[in-house]
Formats: structure tokens, C-alpha cells, sequence
């Protein structure tokens, strides 16, 4: 690779660089930035929501024209919850999750010098910076940002007249999301042409770890799913600012009837929805994958059922673009629809049940390393079961009718793939900082931040599913109007707290994150003895990943604890250690498994 | 009092910054037994947290609960959500005791060895089969209840009654007696004729509009849903029901009032639940709460959208004749 070296500066080094190592830390730390955003969000509105009636300086400190004596209005804080979904699934857990560790691993784990076009990959960061800055601009706007829910379901995100957000703030949401939208495709299209074409010698599809399978599977998801949220959030461009009537008809508003004929929201529903509920697995499925590779990294075990894993990984892919119907239970749809939806639905239970099995059945009789990568992983395995349970209930249609659109949802999808999710962003970034910034991060800290997050997170989310089921709707801006929920306020405030700590908790991280990557100790070469490519790579980065020749495979990524005797579980490691890199050939005789 | 407040913060920070700097120097950073044994212990305890909170919410939260259904149609919703979260239920205390029991019982010790253990399609098929089947039972359940639900094709002698919403109230127009709605559309919106009612349809002129609802008890209601603006949620969680209203189209939804609310304000639930928030509106100085089926806005509709909300009041047959032969038709009221 040496002719290819040419002297880096600062901006072709930092800013415009064309090496995915660089860009997955560019992903990340604008991912965290608008983390940092999205979850303070919450913790303003989660104060209003245990607090009505309360005044704050904070709030006047950060709502401005918000807000009247400390008191936010109800405007902004549907405002406020919308961003903050916009930015937890998209921002964060699309692009910071899967932006990242697919751009670090796809190449260091199927031993590639980099991307397909380290250009294109270049332009998706740039293009996902750029529509974070118009998200971010947004807020700014004298009406306030789009406030008609994540989902911005038209009317209510066409008219103007229905909601002060539904202007400007609106526009700017929905540039920002078409810019984004391009970011996600470019980099989805990159991963899969990387995947298939740069394997190094040896690296069969079979051999891949199970992170690259995630990356792989997700990135095709979103190829077939992000076009068709990019056309309906053009459809609805042309309804705002050109006047047709896809999504709307018969609307008598501010004292007219506006001229909008035979459209329908139902089919905005069906197009947003096509994304949104693939969208669940987008950004569920990488922190599956990393999961898969940390879980059997720190057990010292190989994943159990790999190709059950590969298998289910598929089945969920599949699934995830036939189920997203039942968003759309009680939308006035053809109720055989709904039949349809709730047996596909469901369906999706056993190929997750399967993963979880196999998660558990990996840390039998292991030799668990209990680093915070791992704890967060084994976390995941716990929320993602705990909300993946309270799925089987709002997946049935005749169920969901009493508990759609109240907090039971809420609390489902929050713990399902929201905590999930960040869980495994946390145990990525654990696990794969020393390949990052070549030094380590400190583990003290990761286990404080760790118990404090997942206390927390329980603490949220376990208590929310019972004011849901209580009848409590989602996205009020305050429930003194009801008498009937005034015994929810007690709990309320109880789930504030924790999320108020849980919120603060996560400086642990940042302060640890930021600190080690300049004063952290020194990383060495394969930290956590683990089998992967990755791990051959030298500490401090080198364009091309590898000095010399691509290394070559030899077995699959998860030999660990190999015996002589495969049947006697104390007879020796057949290489001598507890692991073996997948660049070791094969013994005589021995089973490649 | 703030000033206070402020240095308590930054003492707060300066504190905290402090411990994170002396941690920081630690130069440990990968598990060590001693750590794994910590961490280990840690994930009992917090499985004890974990079970004490679930069974904590699981007995204590069900006085706040909504009661029973108050329409025949939920009876059979609230019998398969009982099934499902006791079979979820049991699920999620066995995972979860695995998931940290292991956690504790193979943390890393010296010497320990890990089981190569990779493969094994008896188990694979075992944990694909039992839930599909599990999954078979509550699918069919499930769905037939749905088209029981959903099929409001054979109710004789249903209740008709339009809902009509907009930013941010309640409407709703009965019938009469020809028990046909007349038709609507917002391009007849005009004056006091705020539902858009076409009154040159024959079947408007005995159309009663009301601002509350009134339910015959084990009458079926046949209920149709309009917006004139935006999208709109007519969610009634006592009877199990929710529809959204959408503009440009009529949706429907049914069912058949159980109880009136009389006998529904005897029931042993809700008075628990009504005492509790009368304790809490009493400790504030509120007035007493005192039972009513509710309407609510379940869809984000606006600025308003928590304060969207219309009486239900079910009662005898014969109590709801009189209630309705009193409200005027609407060829009364509009000329």
C-alpha cells in the first residue's frame, strides 16, 4: 500500500477523509452530539409531564419564546417529543449505531482495505452531517420545529393553520430527512457491495462473524425500505407547497374548506409505515449483530447456532417488510388487513425468541469476562426480551385496539429498541474503542455507567406499561384535564426521576469516552482476545488496515475454548488458548465446525 | 433558595469530575476475577431489584387498572389479554432469572474452563417449535375475536351514531328514526350546521346532533367517525374501543354496552380506583371524582390534543328513549 501513501493533512486526515476507520468516528461522535440533544429533550418533556404545572429556569433557560414563566407550552412540547424521536431513531441509532460500526468492521472484519468507494462513503457522512445541521437548525425556527409526532402524519403535518410546527418547521424536517435519507442509501449500497465483493481469501459468506451478517442484512432493509419513506415524504412536499391532494381531502379548517380532494392519510400511513416498521430492525439488528460477536467474545464460548443466528437474522428481514399493518390497527383499514398483519406480526416472535434462546444458551456453563461491553450486552439480551414479551400483546390487532396509542406502547418500544439499541451502541463502543482510538476506556466507570443506565431504564420503562394499560394516551401534554389518570401522577413522577438520572447518568459516559480517548491506556493489539480480523490489525491505524498482505481465513470467527477432545470438557485447548484467530489454518484432522 | 440550589450543582460537578479524574487513573481495564465476582454479584442483586419492581408494579399498580370491559364485545379481550401476559409473564421471569442467574453462575473464575457448545438442532428445533404452536393458539384466538369485532354487518337494530371530530372537540349525531344517517361532507359546513350535514338528503331531516353521549345498555352502537380537519382518535378505553377519525373518509367501529354507569360506579374496581383519586384530590382540595365513560382523543391532533374529551353515559333502554325523543332533530334547528 505504500504507493498509495501520500502526505495527509488536516483536512484530507480529519475532516474529507476518504478511510472508513475515520469516517465511523466521525459517525459516532455526531451520532453522540445529537444523542446528547435527543435525550435532554426527553428529560424537558418528562419534567412537564410530571411537573404540569411547575416552573423551572431551565426551561425558560432553553425554550425561550416557549414557554411562559418556566412553564413550557403545549406547542413545544409536542415539539420536543417529536424531534426527539426524529433524533433517537434516526440520527442516533441509524446513523450513529449502524453508521459507525459498519463502517469500522465491515472492512476489518471481512479483511478488506476499505470500503467499496471510500468516496461515496465519504459523501454519505457529509450528507448526514449536513442534514443533522438542518435538523438542528430547525429548532431554531420563530414557530417552532415539526411538532406532529415522529410519524408526521399528514393533516396534521400539512397545514399550517392545524400547527405552528407544521410551517417552516416542517419544511426544514423534511429536507433534512431527504438529505438524510440519501446518506443512509449511499452508505447501505456501499456495505452491501463491500460485503460481497471485498471478502479477503477464505472469507466465505458461512465464515463471516455475525456482526457482518447484521450490517449486511440491515443494509439491504434499508435499501428496500428508506426510497419509499423518501416518496411518500416527497408526496407530501408536493401537498404542502404545490397543491395536490395525495394525503388529503374534504378539510374545513380556520373557516374554509381548503380545495384538497380524494386523497387519503391512510396512505400515508401505508408508506411511512413501510419504512417505519423495517425501521425497527435497521436499527435493531446491528446491536444484535455486535451482541452476537461481544456475547461469545467475553463467554469465551462460540455463538450458539450460528447459522440458526444467520437464519433468524433473515427471517426477521423478511419478516420486518410484510408486518407494518399493525401500526395501523384502528386507521379505519380493511379489517382483513389487519387479520394479515396480525399473523405475520406475531410470526416475528419466533425467530426472535430463537436469537434470545441462543444468547442464553451462549452463556451457559461460559467463562464470562464481565467488562462493560459484555454487561451491556447481556443487558441488551435482558431488555430486548422484556420488550419483545409486551409485542405479542400489541401485535394482536384485537388487543391493540384499548392499548394503541397509549404509554403501553410507548414503554414497549422504548425497551425493545430504543434501550436494546443503545445498549448495543454502548457495548460497541466498550468493546471496539481500543480498535478505534488505540487506547482503552475505563472500566470503572463503564460499570457504573452501566448498572445506573439499566437501573434506570427499568425504572422508566417498567412502571410505563401500567399507566398504558391504565388508558393513559400518549403525547398529552399534561393530564390534570382528566380526573380519571390523576392516580398515574404519583407514578409519573417516579419515572421522571429515573429518567431525569438515567439522562445524567450517561455524562459518565461521555466524560469517559472523551477523556480516555486522549489520557486512556494504551490499547494493545488484541485486548480481548478475540478471534475476528480486526484484531490483526496494527494498534495505531495505517491506511489499507493491513501493512503488508491481506491476511488469509482459515475457520469461522467464534473458535473459542477448543478442546482435543471435543466430547471432554477438561481436556486441553486444542491450540493451546482459549482462542484461535480465524488467520489460523486448520490442524490435521481437525473438525472446522 | 436558587442561589442554593446553583452552588449545590456546582459543587455537584466539581465533585463528580473530581471522582471521574481519580477513576480515571485507575489503569485497570479489562475484567479481572476480582471484577468478574463484583459484576457477577451485581447482576443478582440486580435480578432481585428486577423481580421486587415487576412484582411490586404487578400487585400494587392494579388498583389503578381501567376496570373491566363495560361492553360484551371486550369481555373476550380482556380473557385473551389475560392469557397472553400470564403466558408473557412467566416467559419474561424465566428468561430473566437465566439471563442473571448465568451471568452470576459462570462469571470468569482462574482455571475455569468454557464449554465448547455450538450446535445442537434438538434444542434449535424445541425452542422454534414451542412457540410457534404457543403462537398458533393466541393467533387464532386473537383473530377470531377481531372479525367479531370488526363485523358489524349482522347487529340487528343497532344504535346508529356519527362522531365527528375536529380541533378540539366532540360532536355526535344520531340517526332518529329512520335510523339512517344523513349524508355529510364539510362543503355543507355552514352557521350552526357545524357537522356539515347535506340537509337536502332525506335522511338528515330527523338527525339529532348532540354534544354528549348517550348509550342504551345491550343495544348494539354502530358508530361512524368523521374529521373535518385532522386526524382524530376516538378511543373509549373502558369499552375496549378505538377508531381513528380520518378526514375524507367514514370509519366504523361497534359494540354493546354492558353496563350503565350506575352500575358500572357500584363496580368493586372502579370504587377502589375512585377512592384512590379521591384521596389524592382531597389532599390537593379538588373536588370528589366521581365515574363516567369517557371519549378521548388518542391521535396528536394539536395544541389541544390533551384536553379532547366527550361523556359517555349508558343507560336502561328506557331511560335513553325519553333522553332521546327530548334532543331536537336537526330539521328543527336548522332551516
Amino acid at each position: 500500500m505504500s504507493e498509495h501513501h501520500h502526505k495527509e493533512t488536516f483536512v484530507t486526515k480529519y475532516l474529507f477523509t476518504q478511510d472508513h476507520k475515520m469516517i465511523s468516528k466521525q459517525f459516532l461522535v455526531t451520532g453522540m452530539f445529537m444523542g446528547i440533544i435527543g435525550v435532554f429533550m426527553s428529560m424537558l418533556f418528562r419534567m412537564q409531564i410530571a411537573w404540569p404545572e411547575k416552573s423551572f429556569s431551565i426551561i425558560e433557560a432553553f425554550l425561550g419564546p416557549h414557554q411562559t414563566d418556566g412553564v413550557m407550552n403545549p406547542d413545544i412540547y409536542l415539539a420536543l417529543v417529536t424531534i426527539h424521536g426524529t433524533i433517537m431513531v434516526f440520527f442516533v441509532l441509524t446513523a450513529g449505531l449502524s453508521g459507525t460500526f459498519s463502517n469500522l468492521l465491515i472492512p476489518l472484519q471481512i479483511g478488506a482495505r476499505d470500503m467499496a468507494s471510500g468516496f461515496l462513503n465519504m459523501v454519505s457522512y457529509w450528507l448526514f452531517f449536513l442534514s443533522s445541521i438542518i435538523m438542528v437548525i430547525s429548532l431554531f425556527v420563530e414557530a417552532g420545529p415539526a411538532s406532529s409526532g415522529w410519524t408526521v402524519y399528514p393533516p396534521l403535518s400539512a397545514l399550517p393553520q392545524a400547527i405552528p410546527g407544521s410551517g417552516a418547521g416542517m419544511t426544514l424536517w423534511l429536507v433534512s430527512m431527504a438529505i438524510f435519507i440519501a446518506s443512509s442509501l449511499i452508505g447501505s449500497l456501499n456495505y452491501i457491495v463491500t460485503v460481497l465483493n471485498l471478502r479477503t481469501k477464505g472469507m466465505t459468506m458461512t465464515r463471516m462473524p455475525l456482526t457482518i451478517w447484521a450490517f449486511f442484512i440491515t443494509a439491504i432493509i434499508g435499501v428496500v425500505s428508506f426510497p419509499v419513506l423518501l416518496s411518500a415524504a416527497l408526496l407530501l412536499v408536493f401537498d404542502r407547497s404545490f397543491g395536490t391532494s395525495f394525503y388529503l381531502s374534504d378539510i374545513f379548517i380556520s373557516g374554509e374548506v381548503l380545495h384538497y380532494q380524494g386523497g387519503s392519510p391512510v396512505l400515508y400511513e401505508h408508506l411511512f409505515w413501510f419504512l417505519g416498521h423495517p425501521e425497527v430492525y435497521i436499527v435493531l439488528l446491528p446491536a444484535l449483530g455486535i451482541t452476537s460477536e461481544i456475547i461469545s467474545t467475553h463467554s469465551r464460548k462460540p455463538i450458539f447456532g450460528y447459522r440458526a443466528m444467520i437464519g433468524s437474522i433473515m427471517a426477521i428481514a423478511f419478516l420486518s417488510t410484510i408486518v407494518w399493518g399493525h401500526h395501523m390497527f384502528v386507521s379505519g383499514m380493511n379489517p382483513f388487513l389487519g387479520s394479515v398483519f396480525t399473523f405475520t406480526t406475531l410470526l416475528i416472535a419466533i425467530p426472535s425468541a430463537v436469537k434470545a434462546f441462543n444468547y442464553v444458551t451462549t452463556l451457559w456453563k461460559g467463562n464470562l469476562q464481565l467488562n462493560p461491553a459484555m454487561l451491556f450486552s447481556i443487558g441488551l439480551v435482558s431488555t430486548f426480551v422484556t420488550g419483545g414479551l409486551t409485542g405479542l400483546v400489541l401485535g394482536d390487532s384485537a388487543l391493540d385496539i384499548n392499548i394503541h396509542d397509549t404509554y403501553f406502547v410507548v414503554a414497549h418500544f422504548h425497551l425493545v429498541m430504543g434501550v436494546s439499541a443503545i445498549f448495543g451502541m454502548y457495548a460497541g463502543v466498550y468493546h471496539w474503542f481500543p480498535k478505534m482510538y488505540g487506547r482503552m476506556m475505563n472500566k470503572t466507570l463503564g460499570y457504573w455507567h452501566f448498572w445506573i443506565t439499566i437501573i434506570c431504564a427499568y425504572g422508566v420503562f417498567w412502571p410505563m406499561h401500567f399507566i398504558g394499560l391504565a388508558g393513559l394516551p400518549r403525547r398529552y401534554y399534561s393530564n390534570t384535564n382528566f380526573p380519571m389518570f390523576d392516580d398515574l401522577l404519583e407514578i409519573n413522577v417516579v419515572i421522571t426521576i429515573f429518567a431525569l438520572v438515567g439522562g445524567l447518568a450517561q455524562i459518565i459516559f461521555i466524560a469517559n469516552f472523551f477523556i480516555s480517548m486522549y489520557r486512556g491506556q494504551k490499547a494493545t493489539q488484541n485486548p480481548w482476545n478475540s478471534n475476528t480480523l480486526e484484531w490483526t490489525t496494527p494498534v495505531e491505524h495505517v491506511h489499507g488496515n493491513w501493512p503488508g498482505k491481506l491476511p488469509e481465513v482459515h475457520r469461522w470467527a467464534y473458535d473459542y475454548s477448543k478442546r482435543v477432545d471435543p466430547k471432554d470438557d477438561d481436556s486441553d485447548y486444542l491450540h493451546g488458548q482459549d482462542f484461535v484467530l480465524q488467520t489460523t489454518p486448520l490442524l490435521e484432522g481437525e473438525d472446522p465446525s | 433558595m436558587l442561589a442554593l440550589f446553583y452552588i449545590f450543582i456546582a459543587v455537584a460537578i466539581g465533585v463528580s469530575f473530581w471522582q471521574i479524574t481519580r477513576i480515571m487513573n485507575f489503569r485497570g481495564i479489562i475484567a479481572t476475577d476480582d471484577d468478574n465476582k463484583k459484576q457477577g454479584t451485581y447482576a443478582i442483586y440486580f435480578m432481585v431489584f428486577l423481580y421486587a419492581m415487576m412484582i411490586y408494579c404487578l400487585i400494587f399498580m392494579n388498583v389503578i387498572m381501567l376496570p373491566e370491559s363495560a361492553s360484551f364485545e371486550g369481555e373476550h379481550d380482556d380473557n385473551l389479554f389475560n392469557i397472553t401476559f400470564w403466558l408473557i409473564g412467566i416467559v419474561q421471569f424465566f428468561m430473566q432469572f437465566l439471563i442473571f442467574y448465568f451471568t452470576f453462575k459462570y462469571r470468569g473464575k482462574k482455571g475455569q474452563k468454557a464449554k465448547f457448545y455450538s450446535d445442537s438442532h434438538k434444542l434449535e428445533a424445541i425452542w422454534t417449535i414451542t412457540p410457534a404452536v404457543v403462537l398458533v393458539l393466541l393467533i387464532g384466538y386473537g383473530l377470531w375475536q377481531w372479525n367479531n369485532i370488526m363485523d358489524l354487518s349482522n347487529s340487528e337494530d343497532p344504535v346508529v351514531i356519527e362522531v365527528y371530530s375536529q380541533q378540539f372537540r366532540w360532536d355526535a349525531r344520531y340517526a332518529g328514526d329512520d335510523n339512517t344517517l344523513g349524508f355529510g361532507n364539510v362543503n355543507f359546513i355552514k352557521g350552526i350546521n357545524t357537522m356539515g350535514v347535506d340537509m337536502s338528503d332525506k335522511n338528515s331531516a330527523d338527525d339529532k346532533q348532540v354534544t354528549e353521549l348517550y348509550l342504551p345498555k345491550g343495544r348494539k352502537v354502530h358508530f361512524k367517525f368523521r374529521s373535518q380537519d385532522v386526524l382524530h382518535s376516538a378511543y373509549m378505553p373502558h369499552f375496549r374501543a378505538q377508531m381513528n377519525c380520518v378526514p375524507g373518509m367514514v370509519t366504523e367501529f361497534g359494540f354493546t354496552p354492558k353496563y350503565t354507569t350506575d352500575e358500572m360506579r357500584q363496580n368493586p374496581e372502579v370504587i377502589e380506583k375512585t377512592n384512590g383519586i379521591n384521596k389524592i384530590r382531597k389532599a390537593k382540595g379538588e373536588d370528589p371524582y366521581v365515574f363516567d365513560y369517557l371519549l378521548l382523543c388518542n391521535k396528536i391532533c394539536g395544541a389541544s390534543h390533551y384536553n379532547m374529551q366527550m361523556k359517555i353515559t349508558v343507560v336502561e333502554q328506557d331511560e335513553y328513549d325519553k333522553w332521546i325523543a327530548e334532543q331536537p332533530t336537526l330539521s328543527s334547528v336548522i332551516k
